[in-house]
């Protein structure tokens, strides 16, 4: 019996052709990175490789380490394996890995999101055997809105608040959903402040060429009154802070997949709730699985185990694996994980 | 349905009262009188009855969604909410329509008698013609479960700025036994006249937790009156032109539930209306809750169930006497009417006065409450004695005075996830207690803990989960709980033999191995002790 093209370890999903780790979560030597964020892209491993555009916000978040890059769709031989980094849509720079060996093809989908946001590198299927998928949104409750029309909700809230002479604070992860929603939305209803970790991203994301509208980073100077009917976007930690309420009377709103279900829109306590995912939602991620060819499914993290049995029901062999990563999370800082 | 979708959503979008009154004031001064009525009807608890079962509705969901059933069951739970479910996965919208509120309610009222194919072609047609929001508007009042995040006291309040009329008067005419269909807006809220309805209760005075003990309060003992708080059902017994009303603190009507109080009609005079504690009652005192509760829910009493578990009504109040209503006078003089009342009733008439305490010291007054288990009883009320009777939950004059709950540390065995607001948390956990070698379950518990200690237990499960029974994990047996209940009762239907009341995690013991927690032994005693 040939050895599996990737195995499921407790440190990571693990290619033994290549010898590498796929986003492993303890250290290792040699670790492959999908994407930036916190729960995918660890400290403490030997060597890094991940895409060109990936490269800076993971410098910037881990510092001075060991860090190869590639192009997308770049082919690398590494001992008998073929890998190469395709556009997972998720946040600027995240990838899919396709892992080749001996002419079986698997693909680890990292997060993944199968709308263009217009900053992201659109996702692309791939081809392959085997797909490991994400399905943080896997389930059929999940269906997102167009961009556009999210957006334009955003638009019309913080008008609407301007009008009445009242800032506007919204919740969006630090890396990806703050640096999208800024792309999407209207630059011209008024002035636009962002908290100091989303601005640390955006710097870095607009030293390699993305385009971001201006904004003005909130310092402990900055006085809120010299910016009337302005847009902040501040991470979800600092709602209902203290940071927040230099603010004022300010509307408050948040951006993620999960204000999709009422009961977690109102345990947010914030006014307002917008659909926004870097996750793909119900529809998406089941055209991404057929669009893959693949007959072997792991699903990841999610509603891995209701996802599975919807995946078998459809004719998939379809397995669940236990990982460390996260998926969107409401809860946490968003300096870096979830989204 | 678009003005009313409007408020609802209105209404679900902000977390300010001021807000919330605003949006319902403007609604009442612009929305169609009859719409007006059933909003009114829905905010206070009057739904239409369920015309189509929940089963039905799933299935049609799921198939009009093309999703298996066993897919949508699966979400459901998730979501938390059937309406916001069937909202979630119905395909869009074919065609749009915008009728009112009265009509879809007047729809889904008609269907009741129809046969299953015609309901399933209405609710479909609907569906197909309601965008999301409607839909899940739509699906609330066909599923019954309607609650706007809107307190009837908040309703109140913007009803009254819509219509000048005062609060109290609003809140008082709103109560009783009307539907849309038996009044109007203007025979409700404009040319009300209390004489018509004999049943009316006066909206019950909520008492508010002393958490700080009653030497924190602004008067001395000598100024308070105290009782024993009793583990019963709130009523309101209304006694006029020779019938009488029983109602619950919901506003329910549950004078069939309780026949034994008619024959108080013979005995205490028309025009009278006594606020008390309905208790299942034997030998002069009161059974545990747990012989009430099979009273509870029943709309007809059987004959067994009479004689096994009488109630009374232990009185503590007294609101209207000779056909007056008394609430404004003091305390103190409603309830020397009341004892005088009771006094003059005998004895094998269902009706009892809750005994004062007698005390002149806080201490005092705390040591008799040390006594409460004693009594079948949760702790100490105290009143004011020179207060009038309020309307409603105000803090000042009525407080409750709640011994410590009952504490157990036990282990976490089992974890679930939460759904509608907690639906990407662990929270719902199984715990056990110690028996030699194994582990005993004895309870579930869901609350208790901050949205942080839920997070960080939520990580910790999923790292540490031994196997996945559906949706339920077994973990691994570490984390020890400090389990909080007010009450123990022998209960065959539970491997541990107990059944708990009010369990919730009082305390996370970091401090605590799983080997000190608690055993099966321990809590028999308690069994024994408080069962």
């Amino acid at each position: 019996m040939t050895e599996p093209v990737l195995t499921f370890t407790d440190r990571g999903i693990y290619c033994p052709a290549a010898d590498v780790f796929i986003d492993p979560w303890r250290p290792v030597d040699r670790a492959l990175i999908t994407h930036g964020h916190a729960d995918h892209a660890r400290d403490g491993m030997g060597r890094y490789l991940a895409t060109d555009a990936a490269a800076p916000v993971m410098r910037h978040r881990l510092g001075a380490i060991d860090l190869q890059t590639v192009a997308y769709g770049e082919r690398l031989r590494i001992g008998s394996a073929d890998i190469s980094f395709h556009p997972a849509g998720h946040v600027p720079g995240s990838a899919q890995i396709r892992v080749e060996v001996g002419g079986e093809v698997w693909v680890v989908s990292g997060d993944y999101k199968t709308e263009d946001d217009g900053l992201s590198e659109p996702f692309a299927p791939v081809r392959c055997h085997a797909f490991i998928t994400e399905c943080t949104f896997g389930l059929p409750v999940f269906r997102w809105d167009a961009q556009t029309d999210v957006a334009r909700q955003i638009d019309d809230w913080w008008r609407a608040n301007a009008a009445q002479g009242r800032a506007t604070i919204l919740g969006a992860y630090a890396l990806g959903k703050a640096q999208r929603l800024l792309s999407a939305i209207d630059a011209s209803i008024g002035p636009i402040l962002t908290h100091g970790a989303v601005e640390n991203t955006n710097e870095v994301l607009r030293a390699q060429g993305l385009p971001l509208p201006d904004t003005v980073r909130v310092t402990p100077q900055t006085d809120p009154k010299a910016y009337p009917g302005a847009l902040v976007l501040a991470t979800p930690s600092a709602l209902g802070t203290s940071w927040a309420r230099r603010f004022g009377a300010a509307s408050t709103g948040f951006a993620s997949g999960w204000m999709a279900l009422r009961g977690v829109r109102r345990r947010r306590a914030a006014d307002r709730g917008f659909v926004l995912s870097d996750h793909a939602d119900w529809a998406g991620l089941n055209t991404a699985i057929a669009e893959t060819g693949a007959s072997r499914i792991f699903a990841t993290h999610g509603y891995t185990s209701i996802f599975r049995r919807w995946l078998e029901s459809q004719g998939y062999d379809a397995a669940v694996v236990e990982t460390a990563y996260e998926g969107e999370s409401i809860d946490d800082d968003g300096a870096g994980t979830g989204e | 349905m678009r003005l009313f979708t409007a408020l609802f959503t209105r209404l679900d979008q902000t977390t300010r009262t001021n807000a919330k009154v605003d949006a319902l004031a403007g609604y009442f001064a612009d929305a169609p009188e009859t719409d007006r009525l059933w909003t009114i009807a829905l905010l206070s608890g009057r739904r239409p009855k369920r015309a189509v079962t929940a089963n039905l509705l799933r299935e049609w969901a799921a198939e009009r969604a093309a999703i298996p059933l066993w897919l949508f069951e699966e979400s459901y739970p998730i979501v938390g909410d059937l309406a916001e479910t069937i909202a979630l996965v119905l395909p869009d919208a074919t065609r749009a329509s915008d009728h009112s509120l009265t009509h879809w309610i007047t729809t889904i009222r008609a269907l009741a008698p129809r046969d299953e194919a015609d309901k399933r072609a209405a609710i479909l047609d609907a569906w197909d013609q309601l965008d999301a929001r409607e839909r899940f508007v739509f699906n609330k009042l066909l599923t019954g479960g309607f609650r706007m995040g809107v307190s009837q006291k908040l309703m109140t309040r913007a009803l009254s700025r819509a219509t000048g009329i005062e609060e109290a008067d609003l809140a008082h005419r709103l109560m009783g036994d009307w539907t849309p269909e038996t009044t109007s807006f203007d025979a409700l809220i404009r040319a009300h006249d209390p004489s018509v309805d004999l049943s009316r209760p006066y909206p019950f005075y909520l008492a508010y937790q002393l958490d700080e003990g009653p030497s924190s309060l602004d008067a001395p003992p000598g100024d308070w009156a105290a009782e024993r708080k009793w583990d019963g059902i709130r009523g309101q017994l209304v006694l006029r032109g020779g019938a009488h009303f029983l109602w619950s603190r919901g506003e329910e009507l549950m004078t069939d539930r309780f026949p034994e109080f008619a024959r108080l009609v013979d005995f205490v005079p028309a025009g009278t209306v006594i606020d008390g504690e309905i208790l299942a009652w034997r030998d002069e005192f009161p059974l545990s809750f747990n012989a009430l509760q099979k009273r509870i829910g029943r709309k007809t009493v059987p004959k067994a169930l009479l004689r096994d578990a009488p109630v009374i009504l232990y009185a503590y109040d007294l609101l209207e006497w000779q056909g007056a209503d008394i609430r404004d006078r003091p305390f103190a003089e409603r309830r020397t009417l009341l004892d005088a009342l009771v006094a003059s009733v005998p004895p094998e008439a269902p009706l009892r006065v809750s005994p004062l305490l007698a005390f002149d010291t806080w201490d005092r007054l705390a040591d008799i409450r040390e006594g409460s288990r004693d009594f079948a009883s949760e702790g100490i009320m105290l009143k004011r004695k020179s207060a009038p009777y309020r309307a409603g939950r105000k803090r000042g004059d009525w407080w409750k005075w709640k011994v410590d709950p009952l504490t157990i540390d036990a282990v976490m065995i089992y974890a679930q996830q939460g759904h509608g607001r907690r639906a990407n948390l662990f929270t719902d956990f199984t715990f056990a207690v110690r028996d030699g070698d194994a582990l005993v379950p004895f309870t579930k518990a869901y609350s208790g803990l901050t949205d942080a200690e839920f997070r960080k237990i939520t990580a910790w499960v999923r790292r540490n989960t031994l196997e996945r029974y559906g949706p339920v994990r077994a973990v691994k047996p570490h984390h020890v709980f400090e389990i909080a209940f007010e009450g123990i009762q022998e209960s065959p239907r539970h491997k541990s033999g107990v059944a708990l009341r009010f369990p919730r995690m009082a305390r996370w013991r970091h401090d605590k191995p799983v080997a000190e927690a608690n055993t099966l032994d321990d809590l028999r005693r308690m069994l024994a002790a408080y069962g």
